[in-house]
């Protein structure tokens, strides 16, 4: 069963990570990206890293691709109507339903039962949040600064090409 | 872990990165540049100064592993911080004179370097990594900061797409040498290296990035457009603090996470290092514009530091650090005299066609170019030359008969375009009239201390490659290159 749950995931993952590339229409490629999100944290799951397929779920599906979306609505790269009306629930529904028997036939055809690791107590402890915690705050403490001020100089940086408005210097002929 | 040693062995990196977040914290309030300028210099002297003396210090690791102190890594934190300090005593001048002197400005050098310290002092992958990329984000905001000019969009916008390319190539590498290895330290990976397709996949892919850091060829598209669209006292920053970063992680890397067996990687350096020579030196031949023919010439450049790191001997790599000191020295004095130039409005001074006639205008300014130039030349008595120097007899030790010969021919190539602007400033007649603005005793200051230090080198080279030759002697061949 385990196992079919992964193949069906990981297939879900790599079938809407195309379809972010192949759609036309961003705000699906944006919802699709979502998916592959979602399907890449069931793996996760799967694996008994707890903590990582929460914070899959809420950093990237949630906050990142809301605010791709802002950015895509506000840049109204596409008119307005077309931006809905072409993610018909019927092709959504025959999209999960293909994933579900590309699964099924590959699962029946390869006859694998483990492909998961066997996982260990152990295995499954290094996935809680203390345990993250305790390494983050200990053998990680310098990375974990440096990422700190990586964010701090970026969002500073954007605000430092946003914000300057000064006026056009006299162009050289270059 | 005794975590204040472990701090003070950052100490640098961490004096530099707290007064990056001050400047952010005072620029909010004030539009003092004056003490944002004077706090940024202090700092970056204070941290020189603690580096220089790490030089003579112990060595050894802290942070559970992930940096290393001491030896190499202080003589890279020393390099990245004297080419810092230079630069923003340069640029003080220069980006008043532009209009563009930002706050944010010094901010945005103060993270870079902090990446770079930590870039430099990596012992770790994850430290690489993050070292690498908050460097490299800076740099990409550094290079865009002049946006109303066509030309500083695409430099800023062509820097971030392909370096976001290339930290892609990178990570994978790193995911790679993991999933080989099972480890993110060097040390370990290096113990566990195997010449299997996962390990030398992963161990391409990281040179890959790496190669596009310091801009070897093919992977150097990038490099003439964004010299030309950054600020010219920022391009020295870029090219010369930022490489040698790259330069000092890399050979890291290759010194002691690739060990040899694995795959030929010697060759792979050999065949980039005559590409990047030889494709360099060619292009710049022909560039009217000096900042493109800068840049070219800080293409070839790393492809002579490439074959200090293709000779993969212990004399190599020191050869590769005295190596970046020199060009450290010599570019950014390069690039300083340029933007001196450059800054005189209503004439375009970046064609190398106006340098007609200014060597009798301000002959502190042009003889100093010119000192610089030679030096970039390779021409003896100046510390370019006994980097090349030192250079090419590692490779003719190690038995690169033919690469330190490519090298010798691109470098006598490359004495034409760098004469070149001599010739116009000396031997040809002005145009026209061109009143050279007199520049501040900072400015002018830190040129002169600059070339002074090219010819010092250039004359007492010993006690420095002593000092560099020491830092591979002894144990450090039995703790890293381990089958």
């Amino acid at each position: 069963m385990i196992s079919y749950i992964f193949i069906f995931l990981a297939i879900l993952a790599v079938a809407s990570a195309l379809a972010v590339v192949i759609s036309r229409n961003t705000v699906n490629s944006a919802l699709f990206l979502v998916l592959t999100m979602v399907a890449l944290a069931g793996v996760y799951l799967l694996l008994q890293a707890q903590f990582v397929a929460v914070i899959q779920v809420i950093v990237y599906a949630g906050a990142i691709m809301v605010l791709f979306l802002f950015v895509i609505m506000l840049l109204n790269l596409d008119a307005e109507k077309s931006l809905f009306n072409k993610l018909r629930v019927k092709y959504f529904v025959a999209f999960i339903f293909g994933v579900a028997v590309l699964a099924q036939i590959l699962y029946s055809m390869g006859t694998v039962s483990n492909m998961l690791p066997e996982i260990s107590p152990q295995m499954a402890q290094i996935g809680t949040v203390e345990a993250i915690g305790d390494v983050l705050f200990k053998e990680y403490i310098l990375p974990f600064h440096i990422v700190a001020l990586l964010l701090t100089a970026a969002a500073t940086g954007a605000l430092l090409i946003a914000q300057h408005t000064i006026n056009p210097v006299t162009e050289k002929n270059d | 872990m005794n975590y204040l040693h472990d701090l003070s062995t950052f100490l640098p990196g961490i004096i530099v990165g707290v007064a990056g977040l001050i400047v952010v914290l005072i620029d909010c309030y004030k539009d003092d540049y004056k003490g944002i300028v004077g706090l940024t210099i202090a700092s970056l002297t204070a941290a020189l100064a603690i580096s220089i003396m790490d030089l003579f210090g112990p060595t050894g690791e802290s942070f559970y592993g992930m940096i290393s102190y001491g030896g190499v890594a202080a003589f890279g934190n020393t390099v990245i911080l004297f080419g810092t300090l230079f630069c923003v005593l340069i640029s003080y001048e220069y980006l008043e004179a532009i209009d563009h002197n930002f706050g944010e400005v010094y901010a945005m050098i103060l993270f870079a370097t902090t990446g770079m310290l930590g870039l430099a002092s990596a012992n770790n992958l994850v430290m690489i990594f993050l070292g690498l990329e908050t460097m490299s984000i800076c740099l990409y905001v550094l290079a865009g900061i002049i946006k109303e000019r066509k030309t500083g969009a695409e430099a800023a916008l062509k820097y971030f797409l392909l370096g976001a390319f290339s930290t892609g190539f990178l990570l994978y590498g790193m995911a790679l040498l993991y999933g080989a290895t099972g480890s993110l330290d060097i040390q370990e990976i290096a113990q566990a290296a195997s010449s299997d397709l996962l390990f030398v996949a992963g161990g391409g892919l990281l040179l890959v990035g790496f190669f596009f850091k310091v801009s070897a060829v093919p992977f150097h598209m990038w490099t003439p457009d964004v010299y030309e669209g950054t600020p010219t006292t920022l391009t020295a920053y870029m090219s010369t603090a930022s490489k040698s970063a790259a330069f000092i992680a890399f050979i890291t890397i290759v010194s002691r996470l690739l060990p040899e067996g694995t795959a030929d990687w010697s060759q792979v350096l050999q065949v980039i290092a005559i590409a990047t020579m030889i494709l360099g030196n060619i292009i710049a031949l022909v560039q009217d514009n000096i900042k493109r023919m800068l840049a070219y010439s800080s293409i070839a450049h790393a492809g002579y530091l490439l074959v200090g790191l293709a000779a993969a001997t212990p004399e190599g790599y020191s050869a590769v650090l005295y190596y970046l000191l020199a060009y450290t020295i010599m570019n950014i004095g390069a690039f300083g005299v340029v933007a001196y130039y450059e800054r005189q409005h209503g004439l375009d001074l970046l064609d190398i066609n106006n340098y007609a006639g200014l060597g009798f205008k301000r002959p502190m300014m042009a003889v100093m170019l010119s000192i610089f130039l030679f030096s970039l030349a390779g021409i003896p008595g100046f510390v370019g030359f006994v980097g090349k120097y030192y250079v090419f007899a590692a490779a003719i030790h190690a038995d690169l008969i033919g690469l330190a010969i490519v090298g010798v021919l691109a470098s006598a190539a490359s004495v034409y375009y760098y004469l070149r602007p001599m010739v116009f400033m000396y031997m040809r007649e002005a145009h026209k009239d061109i009143p050279l603005v007199k520049s501040g005793w900072m400015f002018k200051g830190s040129l002169i201390v600059l070339t002074i230090l090219t010819i010092y080198f250039g004359i007492a080279p010993a006690d420095l490659s002593h000092l560099l030759s020491s830092y591979y002697s002894g144990d450090w061949i039995a703790q890293t290159l381990i089958p």
